[in-house]
């Protein structure tokens, strides 16, 4: 471990089945505190069903299994265990996906979600929480005077710094990114990428993402993957001048994938 | 290879050809269409010639029923209706939005749901009479409801079931994945998920499903004669929720009753002519009622669609 990381999460020999399809094989590699860390890969090897992993999103489909271990700290639990409630996974455990998926409420209801679903009513506080979230995720400029529009009534990039406002107002110790940007144009994209270096002193990221641009631009760490293997993790600046492994010096000279 | 000629003689006579089936087609698929709209409109105007007198008199909707054609009115029957209409809805409604969540949300993927899902299915093409058989032996004889308004809702209830249902779960399925996996990922309980988000979003498609079960009911005979509704009422039940406790309340639901089909019915087995125009006055009620209903559940899932987009 490199001086001054504490490690946030930690895969050890963590394999995922759908049914009988072995998705991820034995993947061992640390998530560090407050660093983001990108997951790397050709289409198929696996790098988003490992980030779903890490909020039991798998839970929610029948015949999925998982098999060794992401421990979650301090508590040191082994968060995929049966005997964890995914629910408090999710809750400790915020998740963006792919495609922008507000929900067709109100902007002040979407990011009020997460805090209502656990009970808290009070206005003012709500109030207060929705501000803070949706100026984390920059966008409490643009709709501050009509929070009582709706949220998918926002434009894409808008959309999915909603959808992060909406992940952020519960104050998770782990923000997941599946492809935050990839229905996205460049302008909404380059507005995501800063907003994922400001978040990285307050939260720890994990991102998926099938750009290598993007992940050398906002990482700190990153993880290869291919066909359900981790092939090499490392900090970002090293893995991508100085690969240690064939396949990953393949992958980011664009000569597969 | 040298290239033919092109001969646009022979183009056009090749098109003109083609085109004559475009016309054939085209007046076969008019006169089927024209046959439904033709049909119903004469059966409409026949309606409103013989019934149009009875139904612009107030005292059509205000008389009971009566042996002279000229002081007969359906205030028995349209009360009837009402009520047991009451009754179907409360019955029907939660019923079959709560089996159509538990088959589309909680029920796991195995053969026994299948099962179920294939008779909810087929519920909805079983005869309303046989709806009736089922309900004279369970509501009237082992439950012991009697020939009452409790007993017609709730065998309405029963008929109306599998639409409401299979129209609910088309209302949930219509919602994206995204959506769930989106309250899921923020911690949200099944219960959350399915009341904060799939009923609310799938609230237009469950009151179209619900209003167009109420519509089909509204004008349904067979069953309700099977289990003994009157023909010839000369009184309204209680006005419900007036008589005094515990079982005041509460006692028009056990009251017999009478409804509008089955008036219509009634007048029409008549020999007089006269009857016979009040049973058409009926009739435009009960067309008039479906066609509200159906016309406030085409609105409905207009308002509510509008606002949501994915």
């Amino acid at each position: 471990m490199p001086p001054s990381e504490t490690v946030k999460a930690e895969a050890r020999r963590f394999s995922f089945y759908y049914g009988n399809t072995q998705a991820l094989k034995e993947v061992t590699m640390p998530v560090y505190d407050k660093r983001v860390t990108a997951l790397i890969g050709p289409s198929g090897c696996g790098k988003s069903t490992f980030l779903r992993s890490f909020n039991r999103m798998h839970d929610l489909y029948p015949n999925n299994r998982y098999e060794g271990e992401i421990r979650l700290y301090p508590e040191n639990i082994n968060l995929v265990a049966p005997d964890v409630d995914p629910i408090e996974i999710r809750m400790r455990v915020a998740m963006v996906f792919q495609k922008p998926n507000p929900f067709p409420k109100s902007i002040f209801d979407n990011v009020a979600y997460g805090l209502v679903i656990r009970g808290i009513t009070n206005r003012s506080e709500l109030a207060d929480r929705v501000e803070m979230a949706l100026k984390g995720a920059a966008l409490w400029d643009e709709v501050k005077d009509r929070l009582d529009a709706l949220g998918t009534s926002l434009s894409g990039g808008q959309q999915q710094r909603l959808c992060i406002a909406r992940a952020l107002a519960t104050e998770p110790e782990i923000l997941l990114l599946d492809e935050p940007t990839s229905a996205l144009d460049p302008i909404a994209t380059a507005s995501i990428e800063d907003l994922v270096s400001e978040l990285s002193d307050r939260v720890t990221i994990l991102v998926v993402t099938h750009n290598m641009q993007q992940a050398a631009r906002i990482s700190d760490y990153t993880a290869f993957m291919f066909l359900g293997e981790l092939i090499e993790f490392g900090p970002t600046d090293e893995l991508f001048v100085r690969p240690k492994e064939k396949q990953t010096e393949d992958y980011i000279t664009g000569r597969f994938g | 290879m040298a290239t033919q000629p092109f001969d646009v003689a022979e183009l056009r006579t090749n098109i003109a050809k083609r085109r004559r089936w475009d016309v054939i087609f085209g007046l076969v698929e008019l006169v089927a269409t024209m046959v439904g709209v033709v049909v119903l409109l004469t059966l409409f105007i026949d309606l409103i010639i013989d019934g149009w007198q009875h139904v612009t008199n107030k005292a059509f909707f205000l008389n009971f029923p009566s042996r002279r054609p000229a002081e007969a009115g359906i205030l028995s029957a349209w009360v009837g209706t009402a009520l047991v209409m009451v009754v179907t809805f409360l019955a029907a409604a939660p019923l079959g939005v709560a089996a159509a969540i538990y088959l589309e949300e909680y029920a796991p993927k195995n053969w026994l749901t299948e099962l179920i899902e294939v008779n909810v299915t087929n519920l909805a093409a079983v005869p309303s009479i046989v709806y009736g058989l089922l309900a004279l032996g369970l509501f009237v004889y082992i439950l012991g409801f009697g020939h009452s308004i409790l007993t017609a809702g709730l065998t309405l209830a029963l008929m109306i079931l599998p639409v409401i249902i299979v129209a609910t779960r088309e209302a949930l399925r219509a919602i994206p994945l995204d959506i769930r996996e989106a309250a899921y990922a923020l911690g949200a309980t099944r219960w959350q998920v399915v009341s904060d988000h799939l009923v609310p979003y799938a609230s237009g498609g469950i009151l179209t499903g619900v209003i167009i079960g109420m519509a089909r009911a509204i004008g349904e005979t067979a069953p309700l004669i099977t289990i003994g509704a009157l023909t010839f009422i000369a009184f309204l039940p209680p006005i419900p929720f007036t008589g005094e406790p515990p079982a005041g309340p509460f006692d028009w639901l056990f009251s017999p009753f009478t409804v509008l089909p089955i008036q219509m019915f009634n007048w029409l087995s008549r020999p007089q002519p006269a009857f016979h125009e009040l049973a058409a006055g009926v009739g435009i009620v009960i067309i008039v009622a479906t066609l509200l209903m159906n016309g406030i559940a085409i609105w409905l899932r207009y308002r509510i669609r509008r606002n949501l987009t994915w």
